[in-house]
């Protein structure tokens, strides 16, 4: 096996696997951890650090231009939406629970 | 309205970006996965996100709700209108050879191309009706209650 081809297929697996990983940490996190704050933390580990480096191993494994640029497209979207779907979240969260307590303090 | 910046900035960049995609799923639909229904549905989710985040005062402005519903009809139209043409011309109802005589297998690319335009625009539309029809009866009820 050539030098170039080989170390292409050692970062490309060492790549998918750290993805894996990742991706398997944040379910843990979203099934096991305590409060809603903390879980939506890791969901957003499996949609920016668990997607980005699938996308970069898969990327490396592509044998032709146009499935890696195509990657790579889906990888820049991903990377702009998946945040941004957290943020929604988290604001929508965190507006209703100062409306909880701002009518809570209300009833007092 | 709800002052959210990020998800205004994302979806002013993002609109543009999912009307091409819905595009390339519409006119590459006989190459690749895709066709008709699924471009229309991605074409009319633009619309919908557009509608969500910046209120529906402003899409109903760059798409009215009567002409949504005049794209429901359009779409059926255009079928309509290539089966048909194929039936004057002396073929089958929908058969697409009718398009190019010469060349069947280009009448059938163009005749399939042309349908699928027509189930696109219908689906959007009415995926787009559907939305405004939602949100519009949410409104009145919240000036019944």
């Amino acid at each position: 096996m050539d030098f170039l081809p080989m170390l292409i297929q050692i970062f490309s697996w060492v790549f998918i696997v750290l993805g894996s990983c990742l991706m398997v940490i944040g379910a843990a996190g979203m099934l096991r951890f305590a409060d809603f704050w903390a879980r939506l933390h890791a969901a957003s580990v499996i949609e920016s650090g668990g997607m980005i480096f699938l996308l970069l191993g898969m990327c490396l494994q592509a044998n032709d231009w146009l499935i890696f640029f195509k990657l790579a497209f889906i990888g820049l979207f991903l990377f702009i939406t998946g945040p941004a779907a957290t943020h929604a979240v988290a604001k929508a969260a965190l507006s209703d629970q100062s409306r909880k307590n701002s009518t809570k303090s209300a009833i007092k | 309205m709800i002052q959210a910046l990020v998800l205004k900035v994302i979806t002013k960049l993002m609109v543009g970006f999912i009307i091409l995609f819905a595009l390339y799923v519409q006119f590459h639909g006989d190459y690749s996965p895709g066709g008709g229904f699924q471009a229309g549905v991605i074409f009319a989710a633009a619309f919908i996100l557009y509608g969500m985040v910046m209120g529906l005062q402003n899409v109903e402005r760059v798409l009215p709700p009567w002409l949504t519903h005049k794209l429901m009809a359009l779409g059926v139209i255009i079928y309509t209108l290539v089966g048909i043409y194929s039936f004057f011309v002396g073929y089958n109802f929908l058969d697409y050879g009718a398009l190019s005589p010469a060349h069947p297998e280009h009448g059938q690319h163009y005749g399939i191309l042309l349908v699928e335009f027509g189930v696109g625009v219908t689906v959007a539309g009415v995926v787009i009706s559907i939305y405004y029809a939602f949100v519009n009866r949410s409104k009145t009820s919240k000036e019944d209650e």
